[in-house]
């Protein structure tokens, strides 16, 4: 049992402490910090200053152009990249659709798509819900049905985040009716310019602008589009989504979160009753007892998964806690700005302490709902894990 | 022991129900609360008019109620249509200041919707704004922060303080335009709005001063718990709307082939949303019923109330909306709305935390 990092990994980290500290912009950092997401101009930026690096793909193997870090040095990237703000990268691009195009795809995908990742020519976006199809993803409806070198598409794609950017979407579509709803559906990635395509933009309940709705009429694609074999797309689908879920692990992330709450705290706290003051504390103590918690179990995923790649049904277990715990800070700082944070920070002159608490709190409810809810983790972990 | 509303006060409620069945949408209201001013001029005069905000007080008052009953049924009804005209700041509070003052004229025209009043509490918080006597009448500076709905207001009553510490506080009557008032509006998250308002040198005539001079505290604190109770009740109402709509998408949404309300996990979960909502609703009627009692009683009742409905309204929000899934994440979505509101009740008039250590003092620490 040790639980320390090695001398080598410290280095790693002074390394990426100092990268980031001369090389992040601080606008991007501020609005990170805020609560917000870059814009498309703003995060290819932020992917170009990584990619000069090398470290834009930084959880690929060498061999596709990435670091070959193993899950150590990841982490503490991770934990270095949150821990001065910095942007997430385009998680579409690099987390979902690359590992998956890595091990499913062919030669000639990889070739032409994971170059484009990494030089920002194509930004991707994830097709799987469906207004029918949430939780029970295997129902999807959106239809591919081969024509000659093509698939005609057909259907509806929604909750699909940030699509307003992207020129890409990989597909989840049904291409047979035969057998279990698994059994029938295929990966096939799309060029969002292909005529019979609308994209509609849906508004969230913090008023934002991330997520969208994607209509398909009788869209063309052409057959060599298709990852993996016709059929077969469900494995891929599962495949992308434990690692959709390992990063929403946000162990870095809400470690910022939470020096940013016990900052607030020491600044705010002062005009509270001593009870008062007490009950807050006892509420922040509780929440930073469950991340240093959390932080361990996740390391203990990681260590476990020899050689990099992605845990298996742990991953839910990541999912829950790193979602949980990151709403319970995202409440706490709600609570902390108090009164102050019924105000609007997008209204016309914010109060000086107004810091958008309300909108993020709201906003991150979405934690628990996308990379299959906390139920459908739950459901897992009874099924696989505790053979239920 | 009876636990039902007296014929009168049933009836009003069916009103303010029809009324708001009929005549008040969702996309309306959230426009009008997006608005410079955070609620509609229409609704408030029908509102006025259907004579809701006679209920609030007493005959003696120039009302036709003004029991903490009817207080609660009214609110508990605007919760429930997620009604976003200041009823709370503009007529209960504020009438409650002005009848305590004996100003039963200005109350008359606040009954009638004519004249809107609000409160600004500015003597005892830590942005404080101070009057000094002066020959001509008083002069005042300091800030009171986040007034709601100062921006419909035509009035503003402050509590400055007049003396040498907080206890010591007078009422001022305040046209927000005059010179030595500066005002800055801000939009809120649940809609309508709340105002930063500083007061820079600003000489008001003896006039000004609202009933006797440093008379304002104890007032000030009455009418505090008439607002409370009120914000309370409209937290229930609002939950008794989630809960509904909830229960009705756990019927309606298939997944697995099923409606979602035929997975357990879920039924236990909205098993426990109702069991909080009903230890909210007693809640209310704890503070309902000890409004009129002692100061001890009622500010535990109160705080018990407040502290409930901000523990639980929380709950009931996040359950609704992690129950609704991608859905409930929508501003398309009318519950979205209400749990918005829901959850920013418990940033007004002290949170869940703040009253909990409030009824801590008044016996175990
Ligand atoms: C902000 C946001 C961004 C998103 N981005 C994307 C994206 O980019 N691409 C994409 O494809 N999708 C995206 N999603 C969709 C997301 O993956 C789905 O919302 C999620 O899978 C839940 O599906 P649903 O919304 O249809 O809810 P439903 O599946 O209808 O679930 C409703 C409720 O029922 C519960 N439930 C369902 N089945 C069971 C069961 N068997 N047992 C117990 N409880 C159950 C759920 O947990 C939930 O509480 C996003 C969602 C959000 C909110």
């Amino acid at each position: 049992m040790d639980t320390t990092f090695s001398p080598e990994d410290e280095d790693f980290r002074a390394l990426v402490r100092d990268f980031v500290e001369n090389n992040l912009p601080p606008e991007y950092a501020r609005i990170v910090a805020e609560g917000g997401y870059l814009n498309k101009e703003q995060l290819l930026d932020w992917h170009a200053i990584l990619r000069r690096q090398g470290w834009l793909a930084y959880n690929w193997p060498v061999e596709f152009g990435g670091t070959g870090w193993g899950p150590v040095k990841t982490h503490i990237f991770d934990e270095e990249m949150a821990r001065a703000d910095a942007p997430k990268v385009l998680a579409f691009n690099f987390k979902m659709l690359a590992p998956v195009l890595m091990k499913f795809g062919s030669q000639e995908q990889c070739d032409y798509y994971l170059p484009r990742m990494i030089d920002g020519t194509d930004w991707w976006c994830q097709g799987y819900s469906e207004p029918g199809a949430g939780s029970d993803l295997a129902s999807i409806r959106t239809t591919a049905v081969r024509d000659g070198d093509d698939y005609i598409v057909n259907g509806q794609k929604t909750w699909t985040t940030l699509g307003q950017y992207a020129n890409m979407i990989f597909c989840l579509v049904r291409t047979s009716n035969e057998g279990k709803p698994q059994a029938g559906i295929s990966f096939l990635l799309i060029d969002l310019a292909t005529p019979g395509i609308e994209m509609r933009p849906i508004r969230t309940i913090d008023g934002g602008y991330e997520i969208n709705e994607v209509f398909f009429t009788n869209v063309r694609v052409p057959a060599s589009n298709l990852v993996g074999a016709e059929n077969e797309g469900w494995t891929y689908a599962k495949y992308l989504l434990t690692y959709e879920r390992t990063g929403i692990a946000m162990v870095g992330a809400s470690k910022k979160k939470l020096t940013r709450l016990k900052d607030l705290f020491a600044e705010k706290s002062r005009s509270l009753s001593v009870h008062e003051k007490a009950l807050l504390a006892a509420r922040i103590a509780r929440v930073e007892i469950d991340l240093a918690n959390m932080d361990t179990t996740n390391m203990r995923v990681l260590a476990s998964v020899a050689g990099g790649g992605a845990p298996g049904a742990e991953s839910s277990m990541l999912k829950i806690l790193g979602s949980e715990i990151h709403q319970e800070l995202d409440s706490l700082i709600r609570r902390v700005v108090g009164r102050d944070a019924q105000a609007l920070r997008s209204g016309e002159q914010a109060p000086a302490g107004a810091t958008n608490a309300a909108g993020v709190y709201f906003n991150n409810r979405k934690l628990s709902i996308y990379g299959g809810s906390n139920e459908i983790q739950k459901n897992i972990i009874s099924k696989m894990i505790l053979g239920l | 022991m009876d636990f039902t509303h007296t014929e009168e006060r049933q009836m009003v409620v069916d009103t303010l129900a029809r009324y708001i069945q009929n005549e008040y949408n969702l996309s309306d209201r959230n426009d009008a609360a997006a608005s410079p001013q955070g609620f509609s001029d229409v609704h408030w005069n029908n509102l006025a008019e259907l004579g809701m905000f006679g209920v609030f007080f007493t005959e003696e008052q120039g009302g036709f109620g003004g029991s903490a009953f009817d207080v609660a049924a009214v609110f508990q009804e605007l919760g429930r249509g997620l009604v976003v005209e200041p009823l709370l700041d503009c007529v209960l509070r504020s009438g409650h200041v002005l009848a305590a003052a004996g100003d039963f004229e200005r109350l008359a025209k606040v009954i009638t919707g004519a004249s809107r009043y609000v409160v600004a509490q500015a003597h005892t918080t830590g942005d404080r704004v101070t009057a000094k006597q002066s020959e001509a009448g008083w002069i005042l500076n300091g800030t009171a922060p986040m007034v709601k709905f100062a921006a419909g207001a035509d009035t503003i009553v402050l509590s400055a303080q007049s003396g040498a510490d907080a206890a010591q506080a007078s009422f001022f009557l305040i046209d927000p335009t005059a010179n030595g008032v500066a005002i800055t509006h801000h939009d809120t998250f649940d809609g309508g709005s709340a105002s930063d308002i500083h007061f820079a040198d600003l000489a008001i005539s003896s006039d000004a001063l609202l009933g006797s001079a440093h008379h304002a505290d104890t007032i000030v604190r009455t009418a505090e718990n008439w607002a409370c109770l009120a914000i309370c009740a409209e937290a229930l109402g609002i939950m008794e709307a989630i809960k509904e709509t909830t229960l009705d998408y756990l019927r309606t949404r298939t997944q697995f082939g099923t409606v979602i309300g035929r997975f357990q996990a879920l039924q236990h979960r909205m098993a426990q949303v109702l069991l909080e909502i009903e230890q909210a609703r007693s809640a209310v009627i704890n503070a309902a019923a000890a409004v009129n009692k002692s100061e001890t009683d009622c500010d535990k009742a109160l705080s018990a109330a407040k502290y409930s409905i901000g523990r639980i309204g929380t709950l009931v929000a996040e359950e609704a909306i992690q129950l609704h899934g991608g859905i409930g994440m929508t501003w398309e979505y009318e519950m979205g709305h209400f749990a918005k509101r829901l959850v920013m009740i418990d940033h007004e008039m002290g949170n869940a935390d703040h009253h909990l250590a409030r009824y801590m003092q008044f016996d175990l620490v």
